[in-house]
């Protein structure tokens, strides 16, 4: 017998090596997919691994942010410019949906509809993956020390990215919705069907659960339900790209994330959500004429107790936000001030900066009722995954509740 | 052809020194988990650990050794992601005994055998995951041959760059 063993010492050390690993696995596959159990294991490896990746980050942002704020300015007049034409266009736009957010938030009144804010975000920088496609997650560079826990979900401007799945004291494991495992509550932005989001091995996204006799159009955005408890109701998941005959009566429908998930750097994390009754705001009627007429040197000066001048961000609205671009990553911004979602609930937490700050100086002469008193953001620590300029509806702002605080990085 | 049969006298056996033989691995996980952050498709095609477990185990020619270093390196990966703790170690102390073992008998020195040994170990590698992943853990993945081909070449050919600046750490044993 001791022969046998010694003759076959190395295949006898390789089955029980194999044989360990696969009693593990069986443990951690008998106590369900939750991960909580091999918390402990896990720490060490993340705790080797991320030191690293935030050194690198921090190397890079830092010679990224050298480069191209203080050398490598080209084009940077010219951009300008087509930036102010862009905030022209984008103010008279915003007073079309200002119409509409007011009526919209007189009939929710009427109706006593709850809206949803999000009422405190953390942003927090991407620092690295799993590092294999089976396991669609990211790290971000937040945990608990930042007031983050297990199941929050995950934003950028552009739409949902996925939840919080482990948190560590200064990491946190992001699970993406393209990762087989994820599920997300979802509603068809027109049709108002709704179904549930799953990644597949592959890495698609595909919206379960609609019946095959159902139209659904090819291009349809998607958005979510917020039946899934995590992420608040309507925010942009994606578009409808493909529609085909599934399994069980259920159609097959392939969507294209509103997020590139293969490119994210900075996500914001929904730490603290609200819910309140809808108020019928006292809202001045701003009309698209006015913010022209403002625009021609020749029309004379309107008097100081004009509150309704173009320049007048009407009582809870809020301009569109000011950056498309982030803002250097790593600071944490905690705002509270809601951001109205395209769906009606609300947003918060993000790049809905100050009026003050956000809008271009009017070309008259003309006392600005809103810059003698602007509600205090300071912009520097304005979160850098923000809600961008074309993605959401105008901002709600409440000076009296905004807020935005730096906490160390 | 670059395989060619030798006897157990004719065989070099190496050793590394603690630092390369904590550090290259640890550098190879970070990058794979680091890369994909601006280079989305490096985790789906490319597996650094695996080439460093084939390195170190055609190296040292101990199949004991290969093994743990299999293991050791495996877990790590596994441990990165959000899967059960295992699927990666057992593919990896497969790969990690079975390279070892091959270093034991055949020249693994040039670049011919290199990357055609790499060649193979991947595909033993995803043969040994995919069947742990489906069988044990029931995650749902398709194989795709046309993927796995690229994937495999793509390994063999970053093997066979990898392995010649290892080689500058390796110490005759």
């Amino acid at each position: 017998m001791e022969s046998v063993l010694g003759r076959y010492r190395n295949l006898v050390i390789l089955v029980g090596v194999l044989f360990l690993q696969m009693l593990g696995l069986a443990v951690q596959v008998k106590r369900s997919n939750d991960t909580e159990h091999t918390r402990l294991i896990r720490v060490w490896a993340v705790d080797v691994i991320t030191p690293f990746e935030r050194v690198l980050i921090w190397a890079q942002n830092g010679t990224g942010n050298l480069w191209h704020s203080y050398l490598y300015l080209r084009g940077v007049r010219a951009e300008n410019r087509q930036l102010k034409d862009q905030i022209e266009q984008l103010r008279l736009e915003q007073v079309r949906l200002n119409e509409d957010a007011v009526q919209a938030h007189r009939l929710q009144a009427l109706l006593a509809f709850k809206e949803q804010y999000i009422s405190r975000t953390v942003a927090a920088q991407v620092i690295g993956s799993s590092g294999s496609d089976s396991s669609r997650m990211l790290y971000i560079d937040k945990g608990e020390d930042q007031g983050l826990k297990r199941d929050m979900a995950v934003i950028t401007a552009d739409g949902i990215v996925g939840k919080v799945l482990q948190v560590f004291p200064s990491v946190s494991q992001v699970l993406l919705i393209n990762d087989q495992s994820s599920g997300v509550g979802t509603i068809l932005e027109k049709s108002r069907l709704q179904g549930f989001l799953k990644g597949t091995a592959t890495g698609e996204v595909v919206l379960e659960g609609v019946m095959s006799d159902e139209q659904v159009a090819t291009g349809e955005r998607v958005l979510t339900s917020g039946g899934d408890q995590i992420f608040p109701k309507g925010l942009p998941v994606g578009t409808v790209t493909n529609v085909g005959t599934g399994k069980d009566l259920f159609l097959n429908i392939q969507i294209k994330p509103a997020v590139n998930l293969g490119k994210l750097e900075e996500v914001l994390v929904v730490v603290e959500r609200q819910e309140r009754q809808a108020q019928t705001a006292d809202v001045g009627r701003v009309r698209a004429a006015d913010i022209l007429a403002q625009r021609l040197p020749s029309v004379p000066d309107k008097p100081a107790s004009v509150t309704n001048s173009p320049t007048t961000v009407p009582a809870g609205t809020a301009p569109k936000a000011a950056s498309p671009k982030p803002a250097p990553a790593g600071g944490e911004a905690v705002a509270k001030q809601p951001v109205k979602s395209p769906s009606g609930s609300v947003v918060a937490g993000s790049k809905a900066a100050s009026p003050a700050a956000t809008q271009p100086k009017p070309s008259t002469a003309e006392p600005d009722p809103v810059k003698a008193d602007p509600p205090k953001v300071d912009p520097a620590n304005v979160g850098p995954a923000n809600v961008g300029p074309a993605k959401v509806n105008p901002a709600k702002v409440d000076p009296a509740t905004t807020e935005s605080q730096d906490s160390p990085h | 052809m670059p395989i060619t049969y030798t006897s157990g006298e004719q065989v070099e056996v190496y050793r590394f020194s603690l630092p390369v033989t904590v550090g290259v691995p640890l550098l190879a996980l970070f990058l794979q988990a680091f890369l994909p952050r601006r280079f989305p498709g490096f985790a789906v095609y490319l597996d650094l650990p695996l080439l460093v477990t084939i390195y170190f185990a055609m190296a040292r020619r101990n199949p004991i050794s290969g093994l743990f270093t299999g293991a050791v390196i495996g877990l790590l990966q596994d441990m990165l992601g959000h899967n059960p703790i295992g699927i990666y170690g057992i593919a990896k102390t497969m790969v990690g005994y079975l390279a070892s073992s091959l270093g034991v008998k055949l020249d693994v020195e040039n670049a011919g055998a290199r990357f055609l040994l790499t060649l193979g170990f991947y595909f033993i590698h995803s043969a040994v995951w995919f069947t742990v992943a489906r069988g044990m853990v029931s995650l749902t993945q398709n194989w795709s041959w046309s993927r796995g081909l690229l994937a495999g070449l793509a390994n063999a050919f970053l093997g066979v760059i990898l392995y010649f600046f290892l080689d500058k750490f390796k110490q005759r044993a």
